[in-house]
């Protein structure tokens, strides 16, 4: 089912190492539920509220990776659809609309739309320029929250209080936990659909050779628009959770330093992988949690940290996997001299 | 023979002050091999890549099976029916040769944008790789990682990938470019065997293969179609010996002729 493609030796092409092993989503899955349980157990609600934040920023660079690592887009703007989330949440809160029912499917429309507007203009730009555009873009929306006296301007916007679900109370760290674990499972689920449906090769293949994939039929271009246009949904709806789990919107949130974290994130955890996003989230924000109790220089710490770390694995810490499961497959092997050439082939 | 496949009107297509197009009329007849030839720089790749649509000429029609195609996208003409192959091969090297060619396959199965569907049966898509494969001998190649496949083999993808587009006309741009003397002999018997439900048209240096090869052949020169013949017709114009062959080469090609 994993590779659809011929035997299992040639597993490890692109268009399949992009798609989870069925295993890891049950692992992420048992952890993801059993975390916050047993930090409840022992009272420390502190890290339940950083589960919630690990949850929604590895949504947010999920988004990115959709965008970067399967479609090759290097958007240095998504800062923005995360901002935009964010903003509609709260400026429909100080409205006094806060049924997350609505907010929150709006909050997705508002990024998506906005993600398709950058698209169509950016899209039409390759490499250098693309990053720059994007990047531009961004901007645009930062200055906007800025300077905009309704929307809080520099102060940003407080929330007053979370969404409301019918039935369940968010001010709860755990049951706000789980309801950002639902909300982000289900966009990993998506995600998942995504990846592993046509549409989701043709993405992988257009970053592999674009020209080819045009010669061969493909409207590169609207195919493109449509993973970006997602993507910037998918960070919107991180970026209404995010609203929810501060109790404000600040312009911080569209900065372009948050854009760049989320790259971060998205090459520390392995651009292209399933779980990329998910990792590098993880690593990031616990590893600045873990650096800033020891030393108020935590940035020049983390920033080695993280060197090291892309030092060690330039293709992200998912990538690693793979490289294991190639030394395996080298030693073992010696006695099959035709699986070792093959094997060669794939590196 | 039979009937006008495709048809270039008043083409003209400028770089700055270069004129690279400037084609007043040209015909492609259903199912003949037709050669481009011409010196460096006489536009042929120009003229194949606004056949396939990568360049918008800036004046001028190509009429395909009767209809202008001329302001139609890339993928739009591949799915009407016409694909290309390039001069410098332009594949997935990091991906197999099954993988490449149920691409093409798949862009015609019209699932792209079935976003949600996670497709589990693939065999339509296998099949079409195989099938493409078997035809420009690739079988045996199926599961390899393209980047790793002898030049020659990816000439031969190269052509693959416009046949699993299933296309009506081929545009070939230099497909022996590099390949041995084997090689492209194989590549000559694969596009005589391709004629029969193809047409195609062959950009190609390698000018012995385009004498054997071709029904006919357009001489381009600075742009501009000078002659339009069979092999003999153009071997014996006065024009084209003087314009593309030299006064010297002329010479050479009687008597190798």
């Amino acid at each position: 089912m994993m590779n659809r493609f011929g035997p299992s030796h040639v597993k490890n092409t692109p268009l399949n190492t992009g798609l989870p092993n069925p295993w890891s989503a049950i692992l992420v899955a048992v952890l993801l539920v059993t975390f916050p349980l047993a930090m409840s157990y022992m009272g420390e609600d502190f890290y339940i509220g950083m589960g919630s934040r690990i949850l929604i920023m590895a949504l947010a660079a999920t988004a990115l990776n959709l965008a970067l690592g399967y479609g090759g887009m290097i958007s240095l703007g998504h800062a923005a659809f995360l901002g935009i989330g964010g903003y509609t949440v709260a400026i429909l809160a100080k409205a006094g609309l806060v049924s997350a029912l609505l907010v929150f499917p709006l909050a997705i429309l508002m990024a998506s739309f906005a993600a398709f507007l950058i698209g169509l203009i950016s899209l039409r730009t390759k490499g250098v320029y693309f990053i720059m555009i994007t990047l531009a873009f961004a901007e645009v929306f930062y200055y906007l929250a800025i300077s905009l006296p309704n929307f809080g301007g520099d102060d940003g916007l407080p929330l007053r209080t979370r969404s409301s679900v019918p039935g369940i109370r968010l001010d709860n760290a755990l049951t706000f936990y789980f309801f950002v674990l639902l909300l982000s499972g289900l966009a990993i689920v998506l995600m998942y659909r995504l990846v592993s449906s046509r549409f989701g090769r043709a993405v992988v293949a257009i970053r592999e050779n674009e020209k080819r994939m045009a010669a061969i039929g493909y409207p590169v271009y609207r195919i493109q628009l449509m993973a970006f246009t997602l993507s910037g949904g998918l960070a919107g709806l991180a970026g209404a959770l995010l609203a929810n789990l501060n109790m404000s919107v600040t312009p911080h949130m569209l900065d372009w330093h948050q854009s760049g974290i989320l790259i971060v994130m998205v090459i520390l955890g392995g651009s292209g992988y399933f779980w990329g996003g998910l990792t590098g989230a993880a690593l990031f924000l616990i590893l600045e949690e873990v650096i800033a109790d020891h030393t108020e220089h935590w940035n020049l710490f983390l920033g080695a940290m993280l060197l090291f770390i892309v030092l060690a694995a330039p293709n992200g810490v998912m990538s690693l996997r793979d490289r294991v499961l190639g030394l395996f497959n080298r030693s073992g092997s010696n006695a099959d001299s035709k699986g070792s050439s093959e094997q060669e082939v794939n590196k | 023979m039979s009937h006008i496949i495709l048809e270039v009107k008043d083409l003209v297509k400028r770089f700055g002050g270069l004129v690279a197009s400037d084609i007043q009329h040209l015909e492609v007849k259903q199912g003949e091999i037709h050669a481009l030839i011409g010196p460096n720089g006489a536009g042929k790749t120009t003229l194949l890549s606004q056949l396939s649509g990568e360049m918008k000429p800036d004046a001028g029609a190509i009429l395909f099976e009767g209809e202008d195609i001329s302001a139609l996208p890339v993928h739009k003409r591949v799915q009407a029916g016409i694909a290309r192959s390039y001069q410098i091969t332009t594949l997935l090297p990091r991906l197999t040769v099954r993988e490449n060619l149920a691409l093409a396959v798949q862009a015609r199965t019209g699932h792209s944008f079935d976003f949600l569907g996670t497709v589990m049966d693939e065999t339509d898509l296998d099949e079409g790789a195989i099938n493409t494969a078997a035809r420009v001998g690739l079988s045996p190649e199926l599961d390899q990682i393209v980047g790793t496949l002898s030049h020659g083999k990816q000439r031969l993808l190269e052509l693959g990938m416009a046949l699993a587009c299933e296309p009506r006309l081929i545009l070939l741009d230099e497909p022996m470019a590099g390949t041995d003397v084997e090689e492209s002999h194989n590549m000559g018997t694969l596009m005589l065997s391709l004629k029969k439900q193809h047409t195609i048209i062959l950009v190609e240096h390698d000018i012995d293969a385009v004498f054997r090869l071709a029904d006919r052949i357009s001489v381009l020169v600075s742009g501009k179609v000078i002659a339009t013949g069979t092999a003999e017709e153009i071997k014996q114009n006065p024009a084209v010996i003087t314009a593309y062959l030299g006064e010297e080469d002329a010479d050479e090609l009687e008597v190798s002729a």
